[in-house]
């Protein structure tokens, strides 16, 4: 994409600014987390257990007495890879299919049709969730049970996107020059195929980032002590949710924030790339 | 250049296309069949050792793993799995101890009266919403109402609902805690299995009462996130219909404004509306998952988060099974009200 037209866009547009700044900001803590943790983020203190927010402790204490703070930093780092993660593997697994899929055509392309039918007929947790707890619950296997519910979405749309192009005329004289398949596929057809992609990522970030924060909550994702901000949220719901408010106020204020930071550049992105759609 | 077909033609189109969808539904089922069983392979636990237990002896575990014909190769597993299936038969339950069918009798009714009231707080608020966001576009209205559709979708559902019922229940007892009603009630006489109806249609006040009161609060929690996705489809739906050209002809004949919004543009952008219910109501099930879980609500969200964590793999096979038939059929069906709403479908 090119960089001029998005920061002209982001100075025209203060959401996807804030959008934009927030995942900086979301990474930059991931990235940086060990050094700004001011506590081991598993480290019990059972005197300082369910402690508010105070000086030494910013965002409080667990039941455990665990700096909540740097398990919310540590959790960012769990954040930030889930989505890219299932992002990558489901993404680059599906549009490879649908690639190959709607450049072929004949009964590839049906077959693909059909069996990303089928995993569309289950609702995204439910199959998930099957998976996760067929594989045993971790963080992992939650992983590739969200991978395995996002890929189908990436095939049809590479798929579409694939059979609109692959009778262009820029296609058709890579053919006709020889150009072997894959190369038209990865170099002339992908690239232009890019667009919708990059706005279905930037969705499926924020919904990855739900969904195994969704399955963490019930005991399908991370298991303890693993600092994962659903499974704080699910581990805080035992003690009164208004009274000990920052075992899940916190944890709940950075899913959302993080989860809409991705919203907000997914329409941005969607603006720019599809002005069709811009209203 | 499209061409609307009436008469016999349209007739013949209608069917051969409800044929197809129908056609499809049946080879998404075989399917969906095989990947539950394909699931259920995966579990590496001995179904038969722990149907039967830690006590049970080596013996004992070979003899009923003979019995459900788990020494066979996986192709006759299946075969016969999907036999019983045709004969409605999905096995018992390890945790339950009860025939897998009956469970589902029981739960889903619960799910259904929860996700259907979720569908109805999405429509009664994302559609009216969408409208006006529309109308008034790049007013204060219309940011407040995208505002609040970026929430509904960025938030964590089951924080939410956590927090509503400990503020409402907790601390300000405004609604009653978790389940269907009260503790001291009996559930009313069972007709559809939804409280709120059946306590309707036998009279029966108390218990509409409180089935009410207990169904508000989990079904704003799930119906939230819909209300988001409604809105703003909606929203950008009728933007659509009011830059075609048939609404400047209505409004340039001078037709009132209320009459321009309800038959010229609403009912043009009610098709992606009516998609965007059906897909919907998989996000709400698969939503009910959480809120059931918070809101101890005995349904089918429930019922398999208990049977997956406890590996009960017939229960788990027979939830996921019954949903994938229920959303894609429903999916089916909302694709065929779409040719009766909208007449350029039977279109060549």
């Amino acid at each position: 994409m090119p960089f001029a037209l998005l920061s002209r866009r982001l100075r025209k547009d203060p959401a996807m600014l804030v959008g934009f700044a927030l995942l900086i900001l979301f990474f930059l803590l991931a990235i940086f987390a060990t050094q700004l943790s001011p506590f081991d983020p598993i480290a019990q203190n059972p005197v300082d257990s369910l402690k508010s927010p105070n000086t030494t402790y910013l965002f409080g204490a667990d039941k455990l007495g665990r700096d909540i703070l740097s398990r919310m930093l540590h959790g960012a780092r769990i954040s930030v890879f889930v989505g890219l993660a299932v992002v990558a593997v489901a993404g680059s697994f599906g549009t490879l299919l649908g690639l190959l899929a709607g450049y072929r055509g004949g009964w590839a392309d049906e077959a693909l049709m059909r069996i990303t039918d089928i995993f569309f007929a289950f609702p995204g947790l439910i199959l998930a969730m099957a998976i996760a707890g067929a594989l045993g619950p971790s963080l992992q296997n939650a992983l590739i049970a969200v991978a395995v519910v996002t890929w189908p979405v990436y095939a049809r749309l590479v798929r579409g996107q694939t059979l609109a192009l692959r009778n262009r005329e820029f296609v058709l004289a890579a053919q006709s020059l020889g150009v072997s398949e894959w190369r038209i596929l990865l170099q002339h057809i992908l690239p232009n195929a890019l667009a919708p992609l990059l706005v279905q990522a930037s969705f499926d970030m924020g919904t990855t980032i739900l969904s195994v924060a969704g399955l963490s909550f019930i005991g399908f994702g991370a298991q303890p002590p693993t600092p994962e901000w659903g499974a704080m949220i699910s581990d805080g719901r035992k003690y009164d949710l208004i009274t000990y408010w920052w075992l899940t106020a916190i944890p709940g204020a950075a899913i959302l924030l993080y989860v809409a930071a991705f919203n907000i550049v997914g329409d941005g992105l969607r603006d720019i790339l599809d002005p069709r759609l811009r209203r | 250049m499209t061409r609307v077909i009436g008469g016999v033609g349209a007739f013949v189109i209608m069917h051969v296309f409800i044929l197809r969808r129908l056609l499809g539904l049946c080879f998404v089922f075989l399917g969906v069949s095989v990947l539950t069983f394909a699931i259920a392979q995966l579990v590496p636990v001995d179904p038969a050792a722990s149907a039967l237990g830690g006590q049970a002896r080596e013996g004992q575990i070979q003899a009923y793993r003979q019995q459900l014909g788990l020494d066979r190769p996986v192709w006759e597993q299946y075969g016969r799995y999907m036999l019983r299936l045709a004969q409605g038969d999905l096995g018992n339950s390890i945790r339950t101890r009860r025939p897998v069918t009956s469970d589902l009798r029981d739960f889903f009714p619960a799910t259904l009266e929860l996700s259907l009231s979720a569908l109805l707080v999405s429509v009664c608020l994302g559609v009216p919403l969408g409208i006006a966001a529309a109308l008034k576009r790049s007013q204060w209205g219309d940011v407040l109402a995208r505002m609040a559709a970026l929430i509904g979708g960025s938030m964590p559902i089951f924080y939410v609902g956590a927090l509503g019922l400990n503020f409402f229940y907790r601390h300000l007892r405004w609604i009653p805690g978790g389940g269907r009603l009260d503790v001291t009630l009996n559930p009313p006489r069972a007709i559809t299995g939804l409280f709120t109806v059946d306590a309707l249609l036998t009279g029966n006040w108390p218990v509409f009462n409180n089935a009410v009161w207990h169904l508000i609060l989990p079904a704003l929690t799930l119906g939230y996130f819909s209300t988001a996705v409604l809105l703003r489809i909606t929203r950008s739906s009728v933007l659509e219909a009011m830059q075609q050209d048939y609404v400047r002809t209505a409004k340039a004949k001078g037709l009132p404004h209320r009459l321009v919004v309800l038959r010229h543009i609403f009912k043009n952008a009610l098709p992606p509306i009516l998609t965007t219910l059906g897909i919907t109501f998989g996000s709400l099930l698969s939503g009910a998952v959480l809120t059931e879980t918070i809101f101890n609500w005995p349904g089918l969200g429930r019922y398999v988060t208990t049977s997956v964590l406890n590996l009960d793999l017939p229960a788990v096979m027979g939830v996921t099974l019954l949903i994938a038939f229920v959303y894609p059929a429903l999916n089916t069906l909302v694709d065929i009200a779409y040719t009766f709403v909208d007449p350029r479908m039977r279109s060549q």
